[in-house]
């Protein structure tokens, strides 16, 4: 009996010595490829964004856009001119220096007619880019984007070399406070600190990322503790009992995920006003995010993330309220109700929440057909192909409200008085004039009741209780390890 | 025997045309561009475009069934769409799992049914027979997947003896690399030793009432003996046909398992290429799969044709 308090000693002096400077972070998905200029998949994103690859500006925690290669900048007055100044003495992992010629690189080939970048359209506005000098960039638009420095934090928009370009798929070269070691497909990746690093050296000298897609798997690495922090646990039902553990802190925190019950606008009955305010009305928010998050979402009522400054609660516009769907309906001419679709994909926000949906609807007397569909058919079905009546997805990236100014976006809305409000926010560069426009922007989509807005998707990391620095939001899908920890 | 070989080669290769031929036309056949699914929602339709011709997706069909099967005859499967790394290191790099795997579990379940088997065939109808088929009959009614959770809980979260998956790698060591195979290896072969061990005793008690038996047993020697010396090899050869069709379940089976354990082997690969309409990697795994299983039989046509001649006159 006496030998086990030394014994207990020994062993937590063993692992903390061990664990000082290395983490394993396990995340569901693992990226397809490693180079996020080329593809969509926001596992790319969640190994590499700022860890290994760095734009002219990122995202801090909080959401706000901060400098990143670029040191600082100039806006002209009419706001067609960005003149970037870039920071002194930074190299890519493979030695060679990031200046101003790979800058211009980098955004002519994200903008290039053979870019295969998933999100051209951030580029769309340049007109061109120009080397001043090695450490300045002058990049002119076509048409004032008051969110272009915004556009220009997205994983998507980060700087690359010419020399390594073509091979990022495999082998990513980027300027980050990591670079890329090693990556055992289907596994795990591999990164180190780069000891060559321009800004605030990372802490950790070695990351490891794991990818376990199984709630259960996942459950049972992080309770052996064969991971150190599990972003985006899978299983929200288990959280209670991590919180109760005293070797684990949950942190709930929120995305950029608009989750969202779509309606096709152009369909009947959903081209009449009064039958998407009747379904808003017929749906309990709570009761969804009770049922199919386990507790874990915040209501919002429009398509806008609640964290953000400019978001206003409008949740009160499409109150829980059955009489009211029932009246509505009637006066839209269908008292007895009708049938549609209902497609869902397969994330257990859509798939639980669909089925719970489908049965507030039969409330009201809307016959909700449940159609659970892959992504790749969703996507070409639903999303290209329109076919559908209604539809959950949570819409995950940042300040997307503008989807709603394409009429040819898969709800169909693009009414002209908010692609007018759009264009005139693209022309905004006053922080407050934009805010204004904004919620402008907000209350039109939730007072036309373009879809029934259902709850901001939250992400549940477990972590060990002395990791400190993770971020808590998610103001784009990332795990940003450089300001990682471990601490008492 | 030249004649009977060149037969069966024939309706190899016939087979393994078809079998392509159904691989392709099913995989191709589901909804889903796996271009527009790896740009996601915001993608631009040039982009789209751009992806497909990068990828070779905006030539007919049947070109590229043409283009796909010449690959492969040459060694050549062609480069992933999501992974964009050739299928060919893709496949040789879970094989270091799946196979390990796969002969890991083979032999776990071989090393417990024999023993069980032949026990219970030697003690027919008594307490230990009656206690190996009902134990038997449990492991065959009770699903891998199940026993890999509990054992997980046991000794991975509860004695902390084994990690609850992942695999370090064959670089790390040996010992290291068997250590992370042993959970899902154990997980793996109950079932599969349940059901070994009853097709040993069903085997060995045919045998035991066969009349050479009877010949042993008049020259004198003993019970133990008998079963031992003649019943037991001539029982094998119905064990070692369950032996080889459990090792390409093993192999192909594995999914599950290697989504428990998050173990980057061949059925994960095809699992996570399906949800990713990565097609070309899904049509080559399966292709192989088939290739295996197909020669597989070939070779034990030809073994059974060399030992029985009464199969080649047949034909």
């Amino acid at each position: 009996m006496r030998f086990t308090p030394i014994l207990a000693a020994l062993a937590l002096s063993a692992s903390a010595a061990a664990a000082q400077d290395a983490i394993t972070v396990a995340i569901q998905l693992e990226p397809p490829n490693l180079d996020p200029t080329a593809g969509a998949a926001g596992a790319i994103d969640s190994v590499l964004y700022s860890n290994v690859y760095e734009g002219l500006t990122r995202f801090a925690s909080d959401g706000s856009i901060i400098p990143g290669l670029a040191r600082e900048w100039e806006i002209s007055e009419d706001g067609l001119t960005y003149t970037f100044h870039l920071h002194e003495g930074v190299t890519f992992h493979d030695g060679s220096a990031m200046d101003a010629e790979d800058v211009k690189f980098s955004l002519d080939r994200a903008r290039a007619e053979d870019s295969t970048n998933a999100q051209k359209g951030l580029f769309a506005p340049i007109e061109s880019v120009e080397v001043v000098d090695p450490l300045t960039v002058k990049v002119t638009l076509s048409a004032p984007t008051g969110n272009f420095l915004f556009n220009m934090a997205w994983g998507d928009a980060v700087i690359v070399a010419p020399e390594s370009a073509d091979n990022l798929a495999n082998m990513p070269v980027g300027t980050g406070a990591f670079k890329f070691d090693n990556w055992v497909q289907g596994d795990r990746i591999e990164l180190s600190r780069n000891p060559e690093y321009w800004g605030e050296p990372a802490k950790l000298a070695r990351a490891t990322f794991k990818f376990i897609a199984d709630p259960t798997a996942a459950f049972a690495a992080v309770m052996a503790e064969d991971v150190d922090a599990f972003v985006g646990f899978p299983a929200p039902e288990n959280l209670p009992q991590f919180e109760a553990d005293p070797r684990f802190q949950v942190l709930v925190g929120n995305t950029e995920g608009e989750t969202i019950l779509a309606m096709n606008n152009k369909l009947p009955p959903f081209d009449n006003v009064k039958v998407r305010e009747a379904v808003a009305h017929a749906i309990d928010r709570q009761a969804i995010i009770d049922g199919a998050m386990f507790g874990v979402g915040t209501p919002i009522g429009t398509h806008f993330a609640p964290h953000n400054p400019a978001y206003v609660d409008l949740t009160d516009l499409s109150q829980f309220d059955p009489e009211l769907s029932k009246k509505l309906l009637a006066e839209a001419g269908f008292a007895d109700g009708f049938e549609t679709t209902l497609k869902l994909p397969p994330p257990s926000y859509a798939r639980r929440g669909g089925e719970i949906i489908a049965s507030q609807l039969r409330a009201v007397g809307i016959d909700a057909k449940i159609e659970n569909q892959e992504w790749a058919q969703w996507l070409e079905n639903t999303f290209k192909g329109k076919d559908f009546g209604l539809t959950i997805v949570s819409h995950t990236e940042p300040m997307d409200i503008g989807i709603y100014a394409n009429p040819d976006y898969y709800f169909q809305y693009g009414k002209p008085e908010f692609v007018a409000l759009m264009d005139k926010l693209n022309a905004t560069t006053d922080p407050e004039a934009r805010t204004a426009l904004l919620q402008d922007a907000q209350r039109m989509i939730a007072e036309d009741y373009v879809n029934a807005y259902l709850f901001e998707l939250a992400i549940p990391t477990i972590a060990k209780t002395d990791l400190k620095g993770l971020w808590l939001d998610q103001p784009t899908q990332a795990v940003d390890l450089t300001g990682v920890s471990w601490g008492q | 025997m030249l004649r009977y070989a060149l037969k069966r080669a024939l309706s190899l290769a016939i087979s393994l045309i078809v079998a392509s031929v159904v691989i392709f036309l099913v995989i191709e056949v589901a909804p889903g561009d796996p271009a527009s699914f790896m740009l996601g929602v915001n993608a631009r339709p040039d982009t789209v475009a751009a992806l497909r011709s990068e990828l070779g997706l905006d030539v007919s069909k049947f070109e590229r069934y043409i283009n796909w099967i010449t690959g492969m005859a040459r060694g050549d499967f062609g480069t992933s769409y999501a992974y964009r790394s050739p299928v060919r290191d893709m496949i040789a790099e879970r094989m270091w799992v799946s196979l390990p795997l796969a002969f890991y579990a083979l032999t776990l379940s071989t090393l417990i049914a024999f023993p069980a088997g032949i026990y219970a065939a030697s003690r027919r109808g008594g307490a230990g027979d009656t206690a190996v088929m009902a134990a038997t009959q449990l492991g065959v009614a009770i699903p891998n997947f199940w026993f890999a959770m509990i054992s997980v809980l046991i000794f991975a979260i509860n004695l902390r003896w084994f990690s609850a998956g992942g695999f370090p790698g064959w670089d790390k060591g040996l010992w290291t690399g068997m250590k992370a195979l042993t959970l899902p290896a154990v997980a793996l072969a109950l079932p599969q030793a349940a059901i070994l061990a009853r097709v040993m005793r069903s085997s060995l008690l045919d045998m035991l009432g066969e009349d050479f038996i009877r010949t042993a047993r008049a020259k004198g020697l003993t019970r133990r003996q008998t079963l031992w010396r003649h019943a037991l090899r001539n029982a094998l050869i119905p064990v070692l046909t369950i032996i080889g069709l459990q090792f390409s379940f093993l192999l192909a089976g594995a999914i599950i398992i290697e989504q428990v354990f998050f173990l980057p082997g061949l059925g994960r690969l095809v699992f996570q290429s399906i949800s990713a309409r990565d097609l070309i990697v899904v049509e080559s795994v399966v292709m192989l799969l088939v290739f295996a299983v197909i020669t597989v039989n070939f070779i034990v046509d030809l073994a059974y044709a060399a030992v029985d001649p009464r199969l080649r006159a047949r034909t």
